[in-house]
């Protein structure tokens, strides 16, 4: 007679699924717009991406030590990688060393660890910390690389990356300039029409990526790739990323055939700044987002919708990160609010009436 | 087009791995040996447990009635074979507790001889209320794994008058096959199992609906269900738990039967193949439910098969036949891996309800490393009840019963979709269970404690108004007294009057 001694109810097998697994396949998703970005941007950008990530590894091992936790299961399961993988992301290309190591200690400390680890916090670690640091250093967070892609006559050498890296850049104004969106809003400053404005403007170079902004959001081709990928392996759902970019689609559309020279195209808001990467990756985070279909179109909407406003409206030029954190806050909300119809009930939870034919 | 704006008639599921060819391609067998000792429980079945009405050491016979149903929802034992009764009382339930119910214990004979049953010419001539009582009286239950009697579902069909009669032929489980050899090998039986079922329920529109995972099935039963138009055969999707009855009534109706209510109130009433198929055996054949086929399957199983075992036999005596590698067995389940219980031994009886028994290996089953939830909303998307498992556990964690009940605990079937699919490997069914049964412990704790507070306040009131009558009495008491002091002061001064009179004079 053999004795099993842990008697267990249901669902004795399960999908083969798992947090690391699901981690892995965002990462994976991340790999052709990452690559692309550490390629355009070349070895600077390559040492803060590394730095990036392993601080945070380093925060998250101190913070589950400080627990008494076993550290190496938690490190494996790969969030603290991808919290620090998609910050690095949305800094610039160029960025001093010390803004990778803040910005991780922010997003696994303070985005993350304080509200208990995994699966607790109510914003976006890496958005929080991307926020932080934009608020706090808006020189090194502002200051955009060209594009000088490795093997290229003006990419910089090892040693000099190195330089860059870890004592900043000597020759600020011929390597660095501003982005399109950054550059709009400068010029509408000063009373510039957007035709003069875009004279330069590229619409297919913008969409490939090669432009400058942040480390790797400038791809979306490659980010939509990863991101339609990401949908189809079932990882993420359509409704936040759809409902996202629809917003912001319908409401440039609607400004740009109002007035032309005030607003930018709907093709410009989706091919710049961080808006396909927010919309498949930050926006759709789960633990950020609400858990019914129509929760997340609502949260997709208000992202789309604040990130319009930020952008056209805002001090800032770029709004992504501020309009995921506002939506972050809301999501308990719309949880609350917006439940599934039970079985057998209605939707304020009646039972149905009996409907005999 | 149009069908896609229409509402969805299958909501959440899963789907998961079938692994039925271990035992779908294989006849079913029907060569088990009996058993020396069969373990009877009372109780196999909803409702109030069966009396047993023999004594240890009478002799019976194969079908004979050892217990008679008691109460409105009850269902009788019958002998699964012949020989003596050694004992009446408590074993070991096939229960995750193994706690000992009440179970008669046969010594069988090995000549597995029927008791004497007269057999029905034309059944159909008979009427509805003797079919039901008929099938009562066989101690047929529902044997998709609810065993709730069917002869009470079956009047209950009759009284409200209901338009469609459900068959339930989904077999949604994972591993699980003895559904479907059965329609394979017997679509006649099975078919007449159904009319004999709509004569009872003076009903005239059944419905066979079959996963489309088992399409011999399906050509099976079509083929003998052709010359009753009454009856309709239909390929349903393949997605667990397609087989729960209210999944499956609003697919193949499109209604949905409201909360506390039975489907016979909407017009519905749905029941299993294989009951269809006990029935036909009670009515044509006067065979009471004492054997049935059952599933043996699963990584540790060296010979897999569908197999005809009598009610009663052991675990430990199925897994000898079907050649268990026990080293190997790192979970006992019975029923389907999804809603099926682990059990702690193999020293159980199998019971009406059981449709498999099943020996998993380590490799096949859920990993039981807990991770963190990052809610990730697959339990959400797949309840087919439309609950949110994430928000339930957290408050069940919180020890916040009440607001798990608001979110919908009650309303949880158990299906384990959640549990299946969860990545972190939360057991969520088993939080639900836990809370279930919590909700109850305290509802009883909190019941007794009225009750209490209510008998103190009745003796109180009684006291005080036994106080109230005493000093009510006492206050008579003394005012009659003060009466009759006074008539009798009266007296005395009347007669003092007479006597002073008297001197007068």
């Amino acid at each position: 007679m053999m004795v099993n001694i842990k008697p267990k109810s249901g669902a004795h097998i399960g999908a083969k699924a798992s947090v690391s697994h699901i981690m892995w396949q965002v990462m994976l998703a991340l790999m052709p717009a990452t690559i692309f970005g550490l390629w355009l941007f070349g070895w600077p950008a390559i040492n803060l991406f590394i730095i990036t990530v392993l601080s945070a590894i380093f925060f998250e091992a101190v913070c589950i030590w400080l627990q008494g936790r076993a550290v190496k299961p938690v490190i494996m399961d790969g969030s603290a990688i991808l919290t620090a993988w998609l910050l690095a992301m949305t800094l610039p290309p160029w960025a001093p060393w010390w803004v990778g190591v803040v910005g991780s200690a922010l997003a696994i400390i303070l985005g993350k660890q304080v509200y208990g680890g995994l699966g607790q916090n109510l914003f976006n670690p890496a958005m929080l910390a991307r926020v932080a640091l934009l608020i706090s250093f808006p020189i090194e967070l502002t200051t955009w690389a060209n594009v000088s892609p490795l093997f290229f006559s003006n990419s910089p050498g090892l040693i000099e990356s190195w330089h860059i890296t870890f004592s900043g850049i000597d020759n600020l104004d011929a390597m660095t300039g501003a982005t399109t969106l950054g550059y709009i809003k400068t010029e509408f400053s000063q009373n510039h029409l957007l035709s003069e404005s875009l004279k330069d403007y590229s619409g297919l170079l913008n969409f490939i990526g090669w432009a400058r902004g942040s480390l790797c959001e400038t791809s979306v081709v490659l980010l939509a790739a990863g991101g339609v990928w990401l949908v189809r392996q079932g990882i993420i759902q359509w409704h936040i990323p759809a409902s996202l970019l629809l917003t912001v689609t319908v409401l440039a559309s609607i400004f740009h055939l109002i007035d032309d020279q005030h607003y930018v195209s709907p093709m410009l808001h989706l091919s710049s700044g961080g808006l396909i990467l927010a919309a498949f990756f930050i926006a759709t985070d789960y633990v950020t987002s609400p858990n019914t279909p129509t929760g997340q179109i609502v949260f997709g909407a208000g992202c789309g919708f604040l990130i319009f406003v930020i952008r056209t409206w805002g001090a800032y030029p770029e709004g992504a990160a501020f309009a995921v954190l506002l939506m972050n806050s809301a999501t308990p909300l719309i949880d609350y609010y917006i439940r599934p119809r039970i079985y057998g009930r209605d939707r304020q939870g009646k039972p149905l009436e009996i409907t005999k034919s | 087009m149009l069908s896609f704006f229409t509402k969805s008639r299958i909501r959440g599921g899963v789907h998961a791995e079938g692994y039925k060819e271990l035992t779908s391609a294989d006849k079913i067998v029907s060569t088990f040996p009996l058993p020396k000792t069969l373990y009877i429980p009372l109780q196999q079945h909803v409702g109030k447990p069966a009396e047993p009405l023999i004594r240890v050491g009478d002799k019976v016979l194969k079908g004979q009635l050892l217990a008679y149903s008691q109460g409105l929802i009850s269902s009788p034992v019958h002998a699964p074979s012949s020989g003596i009764i050694l004992d009446v009382n408590d074993y070991p339930a096939p229960h995750p507790s193994a706690l000992p119910i009440r179970m008669i214990v046969l010594e069988t004979d090995g000549k597995d001889e029927w008791v004497k049953s007269k057999i029905v010419v034309d059944p159909f001539q008979l009427t509805p209320e003797d079919i039901s009582l008929r099938v009562g009286a066989a101690g047929i239950v529902g044997l998709g794994g609810a065993t709730f009697p069917t002869a009470v579902k079956l009047n209950m069909g009759r009284e409200n008058s209901i338009d469609i009669l459900i068959i339930n032929g989904a077999e949604c489980e994972p591993y699980l096959s003895c559904d479907d050899r059965l329609m394979q090998e017997r679509a006649d039986q099975i078919i007449d199992g159904v009319r004999l079922m709509l004569h009872g329920m003076e009903s005239d529109r059944a419905v066979v609906a079959i996963e489309d995972n088992k399409p011999q099935a399906f050509y099976a039963m079509q083929t003998a269900a052709r010359p009753y138009p009454l009856i309709e055969v239909i390929q349903i999707p393949t997605r667990y738990p397609m087989g729960w009855d209210r999944q499956l009534i609003r697919y193949v109706t499109g209604k949905e039967v409201p909360v506390g209510c039975r489907s016979s109130e909407i017009g519905v009433t749905i029941h299993n193949i294989s009951t269809a198929h006990a029935v036909h055996n009670a009515i044509r054949k006067g065979y009471p439910l004492v054997s049935r086929v059952v599933t043996v399957s699963g990584g540790a199983v060296r010979r897999p098969m569908n197999v005809e075992i009598p009610l009663g036999t052991l675990i430990s005596e199925v897994f000898k036949f079907c050649d268990v590698d026990l080293a190997q067995t790192a979970r006992i389940i019975m029923g389907g891996p999804m809603m099926g219980d682990a059990l702690p031994h193999t020293g159980l009886p199998t019971v009406k309800a059981t449709s498999g028994v099943l020996a998993l290996t380590e490799s096949e089953l859920k990993s039981t490393d807990v991770q963190p939830c990052i809610r990730c909303a697959s339990c959400v998307t797949v309840c087919p009840a439309g609950l949110r498992p994430v928000d339930m556990a957290n408050n069940i964690r919180m020890n916040q019963l009440d607001a798990a009940v608001d979110l919908g605990l009650k309303d949880c079937i158990s299906c384990g979709c959640c549990s299946y699919i969860c990545p972190s490997n939360i057991p969520l069914v088993q939080y639900f269970k836990y809370a279930s049964g919590e909700v109850v412990a305290r509802q009883q704790a909190q019941h007794k404690s009225e009750q209490t507070k209510r008998l103190m306040d009745d003796r109180n009131s009684r006291m005080e108004r036994i106080a109230r009558q005493q000093e009510e009495e006492e206050r008579i008491r003394i005012a009659a007294k003060a009466e009759r002091e006074r008539i009798k002061a009266e007296q005395a001064a009347a007669a003092a009057e007479a006597v002073a009179q008297e001197t007068l004079v």
